[in-house]
């Protein structure tokens, strides 16, 4: 089956992050599609490459960015969402007159339709939340 | 056609595992996973209503791993629930028809 | 079309004390140019969404509330409201804003968008989704 996966926390607040990671890990190994990774409200959050978690924790961020790599996962992060919460990319640091960019590997800035298509095109959407 | 509905916070904590019953048909399943673990052990003030759940037909899993985060040991847990991995998990979700994400 | 799914948001949440009420008519107003078929479920605190006479100004918020009175211009007309929860809540219909459309089958006769239904009603506008989003 194919799944779209939306996310709506950001890291270590919530477990939703964590569970949505150990899901799509075993949808993946289960031999499942994940059609898209969606990062919602809060779920953006995910995406920066400034987290610096403790080293004897995991660090969510690069997990899912490996998790991207390894499967070539299409991870996108919700440009409003990602506006309003201070994550950027190149282009959307030029736009908005920032002067960093923070958005880790393996994750795309893109529009809330994304997470739409995904419904329309998967077998199942899943949310994982507060 | 049935409807997997996963909840994912305490029914002591917010009112979603009850609004899920609420609208759970009788050919559904339920799957507890994060906090909402807490809510399959015995002898709670909502393990009645889970049971009689049960017994008119809806189908209730727990998450194995939340459970044990917790410290909490399967045999603490209601009889009438089953405990999956999160490849049950996986299972659940493409043997039901749709699935419902209770926050 | 052959690839129409039903989409079912489900609302639980009152406005401004979190984003989700926002953003998820964000995700509803988007997902209007995608032509599936919509339906708006508010339910428990979700029912304070769609009260009249709101105005957050005193709390420095944007009034987003207008926005559902459009909702009908994106054929977004199936918004269903519990009626246990709005009288759990001490509220009636009276309390809401009149969400209307205008029926393209039926010479453009302005109709309710909201129905008023029970628990077993919600139960079978579930049953009836392809995709359900909560938030």
């Amino acid at each position: 089956m194919k799944f779209t996966i939306q996310i709506s926390t950001g890291p270590y607040t919530h477990q939703a992050s964590d569970t949505a990671y150990k899901f799509t890990r075993a949808a993946l190994d289960a031999g499942h599609e994940i059609h898209r990774v969606f990062f919602y409200h809060d779920g953006v959050n995910n995406a920066t490459s400034y987290t610096a978690p403790p080293q004897d924790d995991r660090n969510l961020q690069q997990l899912w960015s490996e998790l991207a790599e390894q499967h070539s996962l299409d991870m996108v992060v919700c440009v409003a969402a990602a506006q309003r919460r201070g994550i950027m990319d190149e282009g959307e640091a030029k736009k908005n007159g920032k002067d960093g960019v923070n958005i880790a590997p393996g994750f795309q800035i893109s529009g809330l339709g994304q997470l739409i298509e995904g419904g329309v095109q998967s077998d199942r959407l899943l949310v994982f939340g507060d | 056609m049935s409807t997997l509905h996963t909840v994912n916070k305490s029914a002591f904590e917010r009112n979603s595992l009850d609004t899920c019953l609420s609208v759970c048909k009788t050919d559904g399943s339920v799957l507890l996973i994060e906090d909402a673990v807490v809510s399959a052990l015995q002898d709670t003030g909502i393990s009645a209503k889970i049971e009689k759940a049960v017994d008119s037909g809806i189908k209730f899993f727990a998450l194995r791993e939340d459970l044990e985060a917790r410290g909490l040991p399967e045999q603490r847990v209601l009889d009438k629930i089953t405990l999956v991995d999160y490849s049950g998990f996986v299972d659940l979700v493409t043997k039901n028809d749709r699935v419902q994400n209770w926050l | 079309m052959s690839d129409t799914k039903t989409f079912v948001y489900i609302n639980r949440k009152a406005p401004y004390g979190s984003v989700y009420a926002l953003e998820s008519l964000e995700v509803v107003l988007i997902g209007a140019a995608f032509e599936q078929d919509v339906k708006l479920v508010f339910m428990d605190d979700g029912v304070f969404q769609l009260t009249k006479g709101q105005n957050p100004s005193g709390i420095g918020m944007k009034n987003f509330s207008k926005t559902y009175a459009a909702l009908g211009d994106y054929d977004v007309n199936q918004i269903y409201v519990d009626e246990d929860s709005l009288k759990e809540r001490g509220l009636t219909l009276d309390d809401l804003q009149p969400l209307v459309y205008e029926d393209e089958d039926d010479d453009w006769a302005e109709k309710d968008s909201i129905k008023l239904v029970t628990r077993e009603q919600i139960s079978d506008v579930i049953e009836s989704a392809d995709v359900l989003l909560n938030f």
